[in-house]
């Protein structure tokens, strides 16, 4: 579906199901130079059983128009304002990567209004290597083959995707792809220059999971402490690590994630 | 923009798609002989159907030891996906259904497999599907041939059985100026020696059972997505991939996945509904041709330049088509699209036309008389008479089949076998002529 958005078209997968009132609400955030389809295998599931979905495209992402946004506060903004243009009270937020530093700034930002907080492979700081940087402004495809070389556990480089017949990091090559120049800068510009995240961390108030994989060399799981510890006002902090799979865990592990995500929103009616 | 591989081919071809099975750590790719899996639940059987959860529901639409297959020939050819078919037939009419309906329209090279030529002219308009067909190396005649109801450009990597070379960039830019995808079949070629995906093909499809295989004992297909082609942008064409289908969940395969939208349309309506699937044995069989495919696809090209070399020298040989050679007019192309070698097979006329061409084949022993390419064994044919037999005159004249063209699929046998063996052959042309 489609809305208007500080003058902008916003374009929102909704897991195949209309959005219907009287639902809890699930947003699901997308990482860096990607856009809403990075979460198919787990919002139609969350769609078909009693939540409305809410995967949206940032801007300048997929189908939604206007300039990427330049900061995690400014998206973090942008995350709110579109819950407040649909309509939406409360809802839970899921990030991955890029998505996780949003979705923390925009619990911190709207503590009323977030009722659950899903950070999947997530790392605060999130430092983006100087190369990388620098590779996504001069040499996007390099870059786009780095990110591929750090973003998939060693078998999934080679394949057996759990989706049959799918060859998963040409996949997201040519998701990455898809975005518009620039685009992919500006989003690792953005983790690289956010600093707030021990703070933000700080007042969040909801029920929060950090949901990591053991293979994922962009966000560690080892690296998480911090944040773990500075997320010490939330009423409840669960830590899940995956094993057998990397940064692209939604991809590679996409029903562990979902059964991760499932566990963690509560046991809903389904219809 | 090409996509990136994890490793080189050799290792692709060896471990792209599997990992040693965690359950039984079986080295090898296990055969997944079942119709079916079982679900854990009612919730989880539900998922599956709903494509809320990843797996395998029947082996007619996905298959573990197919889907290794499918992620292999993905990874060498540089695709985002591929379906394993039950034909090289089955995966072009997968192909075509997946884009189209009554009232589409293709262009095609007028050069193709026998097979493909009945498709097209033949059995699809019968459904409303017509195909215009052109010239290969003609650009113009591919540019004016396109029409507001174009889906799909059609054309082999390399002609059969004139072996013209497929300009396969030159095409691809005509193709997107029209908003449609090129489809190339590379069966003669493999990834072993060209990708059209990384030369801008949009689709790619094999007769799994040629050089793939590489052995003669199984019939498959495969047809690999590249995943560039933005269905979205292409102004309403594919209504199949970017508007709501009733018939699986009223999914708009493009909102799902605007990368794999044609392979969710491909796999979750063609091989659910046409049916044309691959057996895991036919997989497993045609993966242990691929394991070795590089190795192969160097002997079978040295083997077939030693036959190119030593006919093209006797005095009974009219003519070799050979893009390697200065005489095709596709040499320069060739040596650009094709460095690496032109393939196992190759066309060759004889003096003396079709009795001469009759003698030649029967005298053969090593070579043997089929209807097949891509074996490890040499194989030779007579297409007027067997392949192309539905072509008018006219038609094979335009396809650059003479009644004394005879086809050869040069195998991985010893090079001087294979010699002695054509000159047994061409002393029993000549007999027959004189």
């Amino acid at each position: 579906m489609n809305l208007n958005l500080s003058d902008d078209t916003c374009y929102c997968y909704t897991g195949g199901r209309p959005l219907q009132p009287g639902r809890p609400t699930a947003v699901f955030i997308h990482g860096a130079g990607h856009d809403h389809s990075v979460w198919t295998l787990q919002t139609r599931y969350f769609a078909s059983h009693g939540w409305n979905v809410i995967a949206p495209d940032l801007p300048g992402h997929g189908r939604s128009a206007g300039p990427a946004l330049e900061s995690i506060e400014a998206l973090a903004d942008w995350v709110v304002a579109l819950l407040t243009g649909l309509g939406c009270e409360q809802a839970m937020l899921v990030g991955h990567s890029m998505g996780s530093l949003i979705a923390l700034e925009a619990a911190a930002r709207a503590p009323d209004r977030i009722t659950r907080l899903a950070l999947v492979g997530s790392v605060f700081p999130m430092p983006v290597a100087p190369p990388l940087l620098d590779a996504t402004l001069s040499a996007r495809e390099r870059a786009h083959g780095m990110i591929n070389q750090w973003s998939y556990a060693p078998q999934s480089q080679l394949g057996a995707s759990t989706v049959p017949g799918m060859n998963l990091t040409a996949l997201n090559q040519r998701l990455m792809q898809r975005q518009a120049a620039g685009v992919l800068h500006r989003d690792m510009s953005a983790c690289n220059a956010y600093a707030a995240g021990l703070e933000s961390a700080a007042r969040v108030r909801c029920p929060t999971l950090l949901l990591s994989a053991d293979l994922d060399r962009m966000t560690p799981p080892k690296a998480l402490g911090s944040l773990a510890q500075a997320l010490g006002n939330a009423t409840q902090v669960s830590r899940v690590v995956l094993p057998g799979a990397g940064h692209a865990m939604m991809a590679e592990a996409p029903g562990a994630v979902l059964d991760a995500l499932w566990n963690f929103a509560g046991a809903r009616p389904s219809s | 923009m090409p996509i990136q591989r994890n490793a080189g081919a050799d290792t692709l071809a060896l471990h792209a798609g599997q990992t040693p099975d965690p359950l039984h750590h079986s080295r090898a790719t296990p055969i997944h002989f079942t119709t079916s899996y079982v679900f854990e639940s009612s919730d989880h059987a539900a998922a599956l159907f709903n494509q809320e959860r990843a797996g395998h529901v029947y082996s007619r639409i996905s298959n573990p030891t197919n889907a290794v297959l499918e992620e292999r020939i993905a990874a060498l050819d540089g695709g985002v996906g591929a379906i394993a078919c039950a034909s090289g037939q089955a995966a072009l009419m997968l192909a075509i259904t997946t884009l189209m309906g009554s009232g589409g329209h293709i262009v095609a090279s007028r050069s193709l497999y026998g097979g493909s030529h009945n498709l097209l002219a033949y059995t699809l308009p019968r459904f409303g599907i017509e195909t215009t067909f052109v010239p290969p190396r003609d650009k113009d005649a591919w540019r004016a041939a396109i029409r507001p109801e174009t889906r799909l450009l059609f054309g082999e990597a390399i002609g059969n059985p004139g072996l013209e070379v497929l300009d396969v960039p030159g095409i691809a830019e005509i193709a997107h100026e029209a908003h449609v995808p090129l489809l190339v079949d590379a069966t003669l070629l493999t990834p072993a020696l060209q990708c059209p995906l990384d030369l801008g093909a949009d689709l790619v499809m094999h007769s799994a059972t040629k050089f793939l295989g590489g052995h003669g004992v199984a019939v498959g297909g495969l047809l690999v997505d590249g995943g560039g082609f933005d269905w979205e942008a292409a102004g309403g064409r594919f209504p199949t991939l970017t508007e709501p289908y009733e018939g699986f969940h009223s999914m708009d395969f493009a909102e799902e996945s605007p990368i794999a939208a044609f392979l969710l349309r491909a796999r979750r309506e063609g091989l659910r509904d046409f049916g044309a699937c691959l057996s895991p044995m036919n997989a497993f069989q045609i993966l242990q041709g691929i394991e070795t495919l590089g190795l192969r696809m160097e002997r079978h090209v040295a083997n077939a330049r030693a036959l190119v070399s030593h006919l093209a020298q006797h005095p009974l040989v009219e003519a070799v088509s050979w893009p390697e050679l200065d005489s095709h007019p596709d040499q320069a192309l060739a040596a650009r699209l094709l460095p690496k070698g032109c393939g196992g097979v190759f066309s060759f006329s004889l003096k003396g036309g079709r009795k001469a061409g009759c003698a030649f084949i029967e005298a053969l022993r090593l070579v043997s008389h089929l209807a097949n390419v891509g074996d490890a064994k040499s194989l030779a044919i007579h297409p007027a008479s067997t392949t192309h037999f539905r072509m008018s005159p006219e038609a094979l004249l335009a396809a650059g089949i003479g009644e004394g063209t005879i086809r050869l699929s040069v195998g991985l046998e010893n090079a001087t076998d294979l010699i002695a063996d054509l000159d047994r052959g061409l002393q029993a042309a000549h007999k027959a002529t004189a």
